[in-house]
């Protein structure tokens, strides 16, 4: 047994690295994998509408942890890869990401009136441009406060790679704290790293929120 | 040959036929306007000439051209056709500049300079220039319609399609639309519209078609058709709009 010392709150922050690595790897990977599956699920070809729809569905009717799970521990058996944890903590964010982000932007594309798209299409515009410089724009606005909104919960999402023994901050934590014996003391610093990361971006969509509605 | 010739178009929602064997032509410089009742086709005609909706039957040439939703440079073609809606349809998050130079940029690539030039000289035309930084949300009804007309302008088209485009103004300001549309046909310029405009109609207007049920069922010049109404129902219309 020992005390909490300097080089204990230097390893959290050394793995809060990770913890960062993993959220830009799930924006990274799962942001347009979430901007390809958005505008399927608003195209107007029924089976690419279909297809996403159903990947949607299932992906979002399993928590977080069961992504990792099966990444981690259900690949090595169904198809006999061994992964990295790194590697299966990071597609199954990716997923998790896309899943959620594409049904968020799918929101902010449909919230858009048709007649934009119509006015765009009548002045020749080809259907990508109408995509590009009408609708999303515009799509992007409103779909900007739930975005941020889930950019909250990816963050504290990213304890769960613990479980298949990734060392992220949550990870981190539980080693100093089995080191040291003061649990209560580094729980309550690993909580207070994750309110200093998330408050600013709930307190932005907050604000981002409250500025559409005074523009409508 | 007419610059817009529509014949014997049919088109059906469903089980309800909408259009039941349209034929119309459109010669140059001529101002046609659509007269009828609500739900009788009007909207849907105009949307067929600009190739916004599949034809079931028949035939529209456009410059000798036949269109269709999936007609070979449908882009090119459109460019060539304006259309004003009811609501404007602007895009709020632009600037007007950027409204009239958006279309004008992609698809003739046109640079930036040029781009102000042009919208400069259309929205001079609406009677706008000094509303050129505005965004759309801070215009009056009137000035967005006017923006609206000025954004198709920008394209130098041959053919201008208005759908209603007074009707969601302030009575104060529609003036100042049907103006811009005066001025419009002054120059020249080929349109069909349907208004409820009767006055518009019958001072502008070179033909007057009456639609009911999805038929021409009259049509002819203003003082003609507004003094000896043939039928029925176009009697009743007269009365019910007066
Ligand atoms: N997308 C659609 N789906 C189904 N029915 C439609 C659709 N668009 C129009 N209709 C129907 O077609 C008929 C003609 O509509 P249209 O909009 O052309 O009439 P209109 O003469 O322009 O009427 P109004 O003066 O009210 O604008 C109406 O009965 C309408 O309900
Ligand atoms: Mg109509």
């Amino acid at each position: 047994m020992r005390t909490f010392v300097l080089a204990d709150l230097l390893s959290l922050f050394i793995a809060l690295q990770w913890t960062v690595a993993l959220v830009i790897i799930a924006l990274g990977f799962g942001g347009p994998l979430a901007l390809v599956l958005a505008l399927m699920r608003t195209s107007g070809r029924r089976a690419l509408r279909w297809t996403a729809a159903a990947i949607l569905q299932v992906v979002q009717g399993v928590p977080l942890l069961g992504l990792l799970m099966f990444f981690y521990f259900g690949m090595p058996v169904f198809l006999g890869v061994e992964m990295a944890p790194l590697v299966a903590v990071g597609i199954a964010m990716t997923v998790y990401t896309a899943s959620f982000l594409g049904d968020i932007w799918r929101g902010g594309i449909e919230a858009v009136k048709h007649e934009q798209w119509e006015a765009a299409a009548c002045l020749g515009l080809s259907t990508w441009h109408q995509f590009l410089y009408v609708v999303a724009p515009q799509a992007f606005r409103m779909a900007l406060p739930p975005t941020v909104g889930f950019l909250v919960q990816l963050i504290k999402g990213t304890s769960l790679a613990s479980v298949v023994g990734f060392v992220e901050l949550a990870r981190a934590g539980q080693i100093a704290s089995a080191a040291t014996f003061q649990p209560l003391l580094v729980y309550s610093i690993v909580a207070a790293i994750y309110f200093a990361l998330c408050l600013p971006l709930t307190l932005w969509a907050r604000s981002l929120e409250a500025r559409l509605n005074a523009a409508r | 040959m007419p610059l817009v010739d529509i014949r014997n178009v049919s088109k059906s929602y469903g089980s309800a036929r909408v259009l039941d064997g349209v034929s119309l032509e459109v010669n140059e410089g001529e101002i046609v306007t659509i007269i009828g009742k609500s739900g009788s086709g009007k909207s849907t005609l105009l949307r067929c000439i600009n190739a916004l909706e599949r034809i079931d039957g028949g035939e529209i040439l456009v410059e000798g051209r036949s269109v269709r939703t999936d007609m070979p440079k449908l882009r090119e073609f459109r460019q060539r056709v304006g259309i004003v809606f009811q609501a404007f349809n602007l895009f709020p998050h632009l600037t007007v500049e950027r409204n009239i130079t958006l279309a004008p940029v992609l698809n003739k690539r046109i640079t930036r300079g040029q781009g102000r030039a042009l919208a400069l000289d259309v929205l001079e035309r609406v009677g706008l220039a000094d509303k050129i930084d505005a965004y759309p949300a801070q215009l009056s009804g009137g000035q967005q319609q006017r923006v609206a007309i000025a954004r198709c302008l920008a394209m130098g088209p041959h053919l201008m399609l208005f759908d209603e485009v007074t009707s969601a103004l302030d009575p104060e300001l529609v003036g100042e639309v049907l103006k811009v549309m005066e001025d419009m046909a002054r120059q020249g310029m080929t349109m069909v519209l349907v208004t409820h405009e009767m006055g518009f109609a019958r001072t502008v207007a070179s033909k007057i078609v009456f639609m009911h049920r999805g038929r021409v069922r009259e049509e002819g010049p203003p003082a003609e058709l507004f003094a000896n109404p043939r039928t029925p129902e176009l009697r009743s219309f007269i009365a019910s709009v007066r």
